[in-house]
């Protein structure tokens, strides 16, 4: 079932799985601008060499590039929703929306859900890429895991586990020898989110 | 004494007749021939004395670390003036035009060329096209004009000039001069896309600067009456013809070089002479037809460079690349040592102190407002936007040199009343700009550095997740397409691969262009020489012979060489060698800080700029991304294996694999993802840290590799549709290329790859090696048995222990 949304008089057809992603298609415009969408569609449908209106890891596989990215897997991992095996178009949308610049004009409304590409939304993302099990705090194990894909190969492992030991010490603060998600926010207060997880092209 | 004694009749009678007949008197033994060969000793002795220069200098590295090294040369280009000043009364010695923009000017503009990164140059053309074109022209104009007021108001005194000639001199002192850009900005080490801006723009504005001189001038010998509307539309026309006509002719040029790099093999000891003629050409061809010779250059060494460099063998592209900076770099040199020595000829000094004032006043004010208001336009509609530094770098990098001294050096001295004046002039601009900007530019970059800085990652936290930021950027840019760009990228890419290497690469290069196939390439050469390495440092390659009770059937057919080579081409030596290193080594005390610091990779964007007219640098963050690249392909298999229950991945990508089986039979390299899994079951092969357990698990391995080496074997193409999962690798490694083998021979070297080592963990999933004509990707078959059909001969995988040596079942 196919959904055609007319923007800018481009008529764009979208699949739509079940009637519930008409609402999210709305919502859509809500968190990217209608040209973004455009875009991102061209885009989805260019890695969806199979057109099944699905993406699977293979599929984001095929950017090479993200090969030689350290967290590359990690974050297509970040793509995928648990138990998921594909990623439709709505959920690749609403992804990439994290990484819009922040809205500074208006004022938050506090009565309308928290948007996507808040301060808060982007640290939850971040957080998410730390921690794999989702339970919510960042262990040491999995610190060590982000540790060794980001450090050179010629770093110890007594290194490696010592810098965790360190980057865990200075966060905890309830010292339960892992990092939660407030942990985590109040360490970072000081680094400019909005500029560190922005793309622009999606202004 | 003898010598001369004798010499002198012959000198005397020498003086009369220029080496006619004349009388002497007894045989000469030795001749003063000064009057012969002056010409090019002088020549040669003047290159060396710029050379001599630059190692005068070199000697105290403290000086050049202050002012840059262009600055030095027009020093000691001073002294040496005044010297033959000194001597002559005279200066006989100066740039002449024709010598600076025929033999000088040509290699460094071709040496750019080729060294230009390509990728950012053309991601950034917009960018640069619109500071060089409209750049220059808001320059020109503003500082004409400007000047033209100030001549008006009086200030300058009487001086015989008017407004187009004040236009024109505008016009040649408003270009930045890739020399001087060069020469400064080598050392002061900016951003990528800063640099890429400022040296672009200095190299394209040539088509502009072109331009406007000749159509000034020409203006100037009509004389203002006759100039109306026809002209000005005639003058317009005149740039798109020039500058687009310019680069259309390095086009043709690049062409030509890539097609005759095609046929070189068999010359290859002059293959590049070729690249150094043909770039030569296409400057003097342009300049013969009054187009911009710059941009021909120019576009010559950006379009060849791809292509000669896949094409040809490695010691020539070398060579290409240690001559051009040795030309570019010596050119250089003699350039700014003799823009030092004109200037010591009080003949050419006319001192107006208000025109050189308003002139330096002007270009710097101008510059700045002409960036300031083009980045702000430009930053609507660029993707990363130039922040306010990056301006400002930009506007202080806008160097006159030695191209604006050439070009007023041409002036008719009968038109131009003031061509002494101009000519003071444009030596005061550029020993301000090359001087005092030069040695300035440094600490300025550094001193705004700081300002920026002002958050420094205080805590380890920090700074892990800021790196993360960016890895995490980088990322999300590559998956959503970087869109805008992308799509006249992909186009162009695709038009690239169909039609130009077709028709600009010899088939070997076409193979070897995919990145990841290069990087795959490097890694096996660096672990082939951490093998040998290995073995001579345990006296002698057959330590690893020792380690296998093997049969010695493979030595039959391939010959000792080849069994070592592909049993242990596997690097089972190098990384887990490494590893077992480094646990040994104490762990000493660090500051985890440092540590950080040090390895932390460095996303993409920080990757400075590679082109450096002094250092002939291979990109250095090659080590990383290879290591980068392993260890993905590393996870990415084990996320495989402990995923195949779920997905059933395999399957599709037999699914991915057959689907563009067809395409690939015979075709050029295209790598996407299913070599991956080639690559990845590969790199699997070499992770072998125990030498416990080989079961033939590369048994298909060679087989498909021998396949790519370009021998299509019926019986196994009857196969691909239904079982082969890998598409004909006609980029095998290349120690794999070099064994010439027909099918026939694929059981012993399949036997071969017994002798990897395998990680317990797998053994279960392995197939032994199979010799049937189906698929023996033991990945699959352990990962799908269900959807393998015809496997006849599958044995059940033997238990570890058994795994030493039998792994051959018939």
């Amino acid at each position: 079932m196919h959904i055609v949304i007319k923007l800018f008089g481009v008529p764009l057809s979208c699949p739509i799985t079940n009637s519930m992603n008409i609402w999210f298609s709305c919502f859509l415009f809500i968190i990217v601008t209608p040209a973004h969408i455009v875009r991102l569609y061209d885009r989805f449908e260019a890695l969806d060499k199979e057109k099944t209106g699905h993406l699977r890891p293979q599929d984001f596989g095929a950017i090479n590039r993200l090969a030689m990215n350290p967290i590359g897997d990690r974050i297509i991992g970040a793509f995928f929703s648990p138990g998921q095996e594909t990623v439709d178009f709505h959920s690749f949308v609403r992804i990439l929306a994290h990484f819009r610049p922040a809205d500074k004009k208006h004022p938050k409304d506090p009565s309308m859900p928290e948007p996507v590409n808040s301060r808060t939304s982007k640290l939850k993302f971040a957080f998410q890429l730390y921690d794999q099990d989702k339970d919510g705090k960042i262990s040491r194990a999995e610190l060590l895991q982000v540790l060794r894909s980001m450090l050179e190969m010629q770093v110890t492992e007594e290194q490696l586990e010592s810098i965790a030991d360190r980057t865990i010490q200075e966060a905890d603060l309830d010292n339960d020898d892992a990092i939660s998600f407030e942990e985590f926010r109040k360490s970072l207060e000081k680094v400019n989110i909005d500029h560190k997880m922005s793309i622009r092209f999606l202004r | 004494m003898v010598l001369l004694a004798i010499s002198r009749p012959s000198l005397a009678s020498e003086a009369t007749g220029n080496g006619t007949e004349h009388t002497i008197t007894t045989l000469p033994i030795v001749i003063w021939k000064w009057e012969e060969i002056h010409f090019p000793y002088l020549v040669a002795l003047w290159v060396l004395v710029s050379w001599l220069c630059k190692l005068v200098f070199q000697l105290n590295p403290c000086l050049t670390r202050v002012i840059p090294e262009s600055g030095l040369l027009i020093c000691i280009g001073w002294v040496l003036g005044g010297i033959i000043y000194g001597a002559d009364k005279v200066q006989t010695f100066r740039l002449q035009p024709f010598t600076f923009f025929f033999y000088l000017l040509p290699q460094i503009v071709l040496d750019a060329g080729y060294s230009m990164p390509n990728k950012l140059f053309f991601g950034n053309l917009g960018a640069i096209l619109v500071y060089a074109v409209i750049g220059t022209c808001w320059n020109a104009a503003t500082l004409g004009l400007a000047l033209w007021g100030c001549w008006l108001g009086g200030a300058m005194g009487n001086i015989d000039t008017g407004l187009l000639q004040l236009l024109l001199f505008g016009s040649l002192i408003a270009a930045v001069d890739p020399v001087a850009v060069i020469a400064v900005f080598e050392e002061v080490h900016v951003n990528e896309v800063l640099y890429i801006l400022v040296f672009g723009e200095s190299l394209l504005n040539d088509g502009v600067t072109v331009v406007l001189f000749n159509v000034f001038d020409a203006f100037v010998s009509l004389g203002g009456a006759q100039i109306d509307a026809v002209e000005i539309i005639k003058g317009i026309i005149s740039f798109f013809v020039v500058a687009v006509g310019g680069s259309l002719v390095g086009v043709v040029f690049a062409l030509l070089i890539s097609l005759l790099t095609r046929c070189t093999k068999n010359i290859q000891i002059i293959e590049p002479g070729f690249i150094f003629v043909l770039g030569y050409l296409s400057y003097l061809t342009a300049e013969m037809l009054s187009l911009s010779a710059i941009l021909s250059c120019t576009f010559c060494g950006v379009c060849c460079q791809k292509y000669i460099n896949a094409n040809m063998d490695e010691r020539s592209v070398s060579t290409v690349r240690s001559t051009m900076k040795v030309f570019a770099n010596g050119s250089e040199t003699i350039i700014f040592v003799f823009l030092g020595i004109s200037a010591i000829d009080p003949s050419i000094w006319v001192w107006n102190t208000a025109f050189i004032l308003l002139t330096l006043l002007f270009i710097f004010v101008f510059r700045f407002i002409g960036v300031f208001l083009l980045t702000w336009i430009l930053n609507q509609y660029r993707l990363v936007p130039l922040d306010f530094i990056d301006q400002l770098v930009m506007g202080y990098g806008g160097l006159r040199g030695a191209v604006a001294y050439g070009l007023v050096l041409l002036l008719d001295e009968n038109k131009y009343k003031e061509k002494k004046l101009m000519i003071s002039t444009t030596l005061i601009v550029v020993y301000f700009t090359v001087m005092l900007q030069g040695i300035t530019m440094k600490p300025l970059v550094t001193w705004l550095k700081v300002k920026r800085a002002a958050v420094s990652e205080r805590t380890l936290a920090e700074k892990i997740q800021n790196r993360t930021f960016d890895h995490m950027l980088v990322a999300i840019e590559d998956i959503s397409g970087q869109i805008g760009d992308n799509y006249m990228r992909d186009k162009w890419n695709n038009f690239e691969e169909k039609w130009l290497y077709w028709l600009l690469m010899t088939p070997i290069a076409r193979k070897s262009c995919d990145p990841i196939f290069n990087i795959f390439h490097k890694l096996n050469i660096k672990d082939a020489t951490s093998y040998v390495k290995e073995g001579e440092r345990r006296g002698s390659l057959a330590f690893v012979r020792n380690e296998n009770k093997a049969d010695v059937d493979f030595n039959k057919k391939f010959g000792a060489d080849f069994s070592e080579m592909i049993r242990d081409s596997v690097p089972s030596v190098c990384l887990d060698m490494h590893e077992q290193d480094l646990k040994m080594r104490e762990s000493e005390d660090f500051d985890a800080h440092h540590l950080l610091q040090q390895h932390l990779y460095k996303g993409r964007k920080q990757h400075r700029h590679r082109y450096s007219r002094k250092q002939l640098e291979v990109n250095k963050d090659e080590h990383e991304v290879q290591e980068i690249f392993q260890r993905t392909m590393r996870s990415r298999l084990e996320s495989f294996k402990s995923a195949k229950m779920g997905v059933a991945p395999p399957k599709k990508i037999s699914k991915h694999l057959k689907k563009d089986q067809p395409q690939k039979v015979r075709e050029a390299c295209t790598f996407s993802s299913f070599p991956l899994v080639f690559i990845t079951i590969f790199l699997e092969f070499s992770e072998g840290d125990s030498a416990s357990g080989y079961e033939a698990a590369g048994g298909s391995f060679p087989m498909r590799a021998y396949r790519g080496a370009g021998i299509v074997n019926p019986a196994f193409m009857a196969e691909m549709d239904t079982m082969d999962p890998m598409p004909p690798m006609q980029q095998i490694p290349s120690w794999l290329a070099e064994t010439e083998v027909d099918s026939s021979n694929m059981v012993p070297s399949q036997r071969a790859q017994l002798r990897l080592p395998w990680t317990p963990s797998n053994l279960r999933r392995l197939a032994p090696l199979c010799l049937s004509t189906h698929s023996n990707d033991s990945f699959l078959l352990a990962d799908s048995p269900a959807t393998q059909e015809g496997i006849s001969e599958l044995p059940p995988p033997p238990p570890p222990q058994d795994g030493q040596g039998q792994g051959t079942h018939k």
